[in-house]
């Protein structure tokens, strides 16, 4: 695994590109994030934060400008290269957490290693079963997604973006929804994480407090980052 | 639970059909519906048409070879572009046999296609008792090859079906109009003058009083010689493993032996338009009733494409290809025609059973017999399964194509 576990190189992103209205929301983005680095990303609603975020976890792509992600070069993959590589090694926890409901909390954090395919069945529920352990949540392992409260929900999230035992995690805002304690709760996960297995996260979030806890944090303001 | 060794598009599909379970349930409930009509509705057809071939079938062969007709051969010359304005007269057609009959029988009967052959001489006679006479056609037959294909012994009345040189076998009508019953002699006389008496034998009912009143049945030495035909026949009677194939195994019979057959389906012609009017009607309404199923589950699969775009664009955050999302909604347009489709082909069965239960003659029997085709039953369900999995198509590309970060921010 190389060391700078994300790479971004003068990244723009438009949208509505060669209509009128097009309109830039990142103006030529540098960061590089090591690894084992947590990260948090602080900066006004609109600024470009989650557009930031989508484009590193390879779910949208620059419209200029050059992407490594765990060292390979992105920015001329094609799809099903980049949902290969998104699968193996990126997490994703969002503000809301988007489990599906008609799996178990097991279940939803089983779905990455099955669409990934060649976990042997043991392994996969082992695992699984960790990591829901590990979030606190053994005694409703079994409890339909749906029918867990919200701080419940975050937490299998979280368990389930760690499944793939990815290189790189990306939280967009994902105590946004959560009460103080709840929000404590999932952003400790996310940095228990961070410290045993070197995951590199990057996390979006509006709370100073927690920003603080970060081992960096940088503003993005009107698609630029400005510190 | 979910099991490693069930294919990841498999479970979700499957939990997604669960979880919307109203919908399934009505989307189910819809394809049941069609299927189950289609079911009923084929069977019953195939059952009407089976029953009414078979009512005409049952007294006549599928084909039939006839010698060819005498055709006048003017001896006159005509120079090229000359038109003659002479009167030709059509030849009287003499009764004669089929040349080298027995080598044309044999030959036929080594196709694949031919069930049975029977010679058969045939001419008119008159049936004379005391006073009264009747004009009635005789028909010169082998009984175990032709019994074959109009079974006598089912229509029969009275009597057996004894073929010997004495014997005859008359209708009802005949023997009511001559006043006869079974052992009694009748006196048959022909054209050319050759007169024989006879026993009947046994009395049938054809089912029409045309034929009840001129049909008669003899052995075939009987009748050459009553017609002066000796060791000759008229016709060569053939059934075939295919009705619908008499047509085509008629034309194959007269280009491998030069002989003229004709088919039902040509000498029933308006029997078979409306046969075959009834099979295009039935075709038309079972391709619209597919039509419709296919478009109801279209519709559902359109709708929980986008109830579960969140869901779909996570799965895709989450490292699931595009194929698979393609696959998870095609499976589920599969798994609704296939459950629909169990569940019509038992409504189909549950109606046709009634209907055989109580839709019955005043005398207490069916209408008319009907036909648990396995292969009806399993045709319905690969049917309504594929209409199911071309109809999660367009719903299933849709999803597919879904851009993960518009469908998870919604």
């Amino acid at each position: 695994m190389p060391d700078d576990v994300v790479q971004l190189r003068a990244v723009h992103k438009a949208f509505n590109v060669g209509t009128a209205f097009e309109t830039e929301v990142l103006h030529g983005i540098d960061l590089t994030l090591h690894r084992g680095e947590f990260c948090a990303v602080m900066g006004p609603s609109g600024s470009g934060k989650s557009t930031l975020l989508n484009i590193v976890g390879l779910l949208d792509r620059p419209t200029s400008g050059k992407l490594q992600v765990c060292g390979e070069e992105t920015t001329e993959l094609g799809d099903r290269a980049l949902t290969r590589l998104r699968g193996h090694s990126i997490g994703f926890v969002f503000q809301y957490h988007y489990l599906i409901t008609a799996f178990t909390a097991l279940e939803n954090v089983m779905i990455p290693m099955l669409g990934a395919a060649g976990f042997p069945n043991s392994a996969m529920r082992a695992r699984a079963a960790e990591l829901i352990d590990s979030v606190g949540l053994s005694a409703w392992k079994n409890n339909l997604a749906g029918n867990m409260s919200g701080g419940q929900q975050q937490r299998v999230a979280v368990a389930r973006a760690l499944a793939m035992n990815p290189a790189l995690l990306l939280a967009d805002e994902p105590t946004g929804n959560l009460d103080t304690k709840s929000a404590d709760a999932v952003f400790d996960l996310l940095r228990r994480f961070n410290r045993e297995n070197g995951t590199t996260v990057l996390f979006v979030t509006h709370n100073g407090a927690l920003a603080s806890r970060c081992d960096k944090t940088i503003q993005v303001v009107d698609g630029l980052i400005i510190s | 639970m979910l099991q490693a060794w069930i294919p990841f598009e498999w479970i979700v599909a499957i939990r997604f059909l669960r979880e919307g379970r109203l919908q399934t349930l009505f989307i189910i409930s819809g394809v049941a519906i069609g299927v189950g009509v289609i079911v009923f509705m084929s069977a019953m057809l195939s059952g009407l048409q089976s029953n009414f071939i078979r009512r005409v079938l049952s007294a006549q062969a599928h084909v039939q070879l006839l010698p060819p007709q005498e055709v006048a051969r003017p001896q006159r010359l005509t120079e090229p572009g000359e038109i003659e304005g002479a009167i030709i007269q059509p030849p009287l057609q003499r009764l004669k046999g089929i040349d080298q009959w027995q080598a044309v029988a044999s030959q036929i009967r080594s196709m694949p296609e031919v069930v049975v052959t029977s010679p058969v001489a045939g001419g008119s006679a008159l049936a004379v008792r005391g006073a009264a006479n009747r004009a009635i056609s005789i028909a010169g037959i082998e009984p175990e090859q032709y019994f074959r294909i109009v079974d006598i012994s089912d229509k029969l009345v009275r009597g057996s079906t004894r073929l010997s040189a004495t014997d005859i076998l008359i209708g009802t009508e005949l023997a009511n109009d001559l006043g006869v019953d079974v052992g009694d002699k009748l006196r048959i006389s022909t054209a050319n003058g050759a007169a024989s008496t006879l026993t009947i034998s046994g009395i049938f009912d054809l089912g029409s009083k045309g034929a009840n009143q001129r049909n008669t049945f003899v052995a075939l030495h009987t009748a050459q010689s009553l017609l002066g035909i000796p060791g000759a026949v008229t016709s060569l009677e053939v059934t075939v493993n295919d009705v619908y194939a008499a047509e085509a195994i008629a034309q194959r019979i007269t280009a491998a032996t030069g002989v003229e057959a004709d088919s039902w389906i040509k000498t029933s012609a308006q029997f078979f338009a409306a046969v075959s009017a009834q099979t295009t009607a039935n075709t038309a309404i079972r391709f619209f009733v597919g039509l419709s199923v296919a478009f109801g589950i279209a519709s559902v699969l359109v709708v929980v494409v986008v109830q579960k775009s969140r869901e779909i664009g996570i799965l895709r955050a989450m490292g699931i290809s595009q194929g698979q999302i393609l696959r998870i909604f095609l499976l589920q347009g599969g798994l609704l025609g296939f459950g629909g489709s169990i569940v019509g082909c038992g409504i189909g069965a549950v109606a046709l059973l009634l209907w055989q239960r109580y839709a019955r003659n005043a005398d207490g029997t069916p209408l008319f017999p009907l036909v648990f085709d396995p292969v009806l039953f399993t045709a319905a369900l690969l049917l309504a399964t594929l209409t199911g999995l071309v109809a999660a198509f367009a719903p299933a590309l849709r999803a597919a194509r879904l851009d993960p970060v518009v469908a998870i921010r919604g």
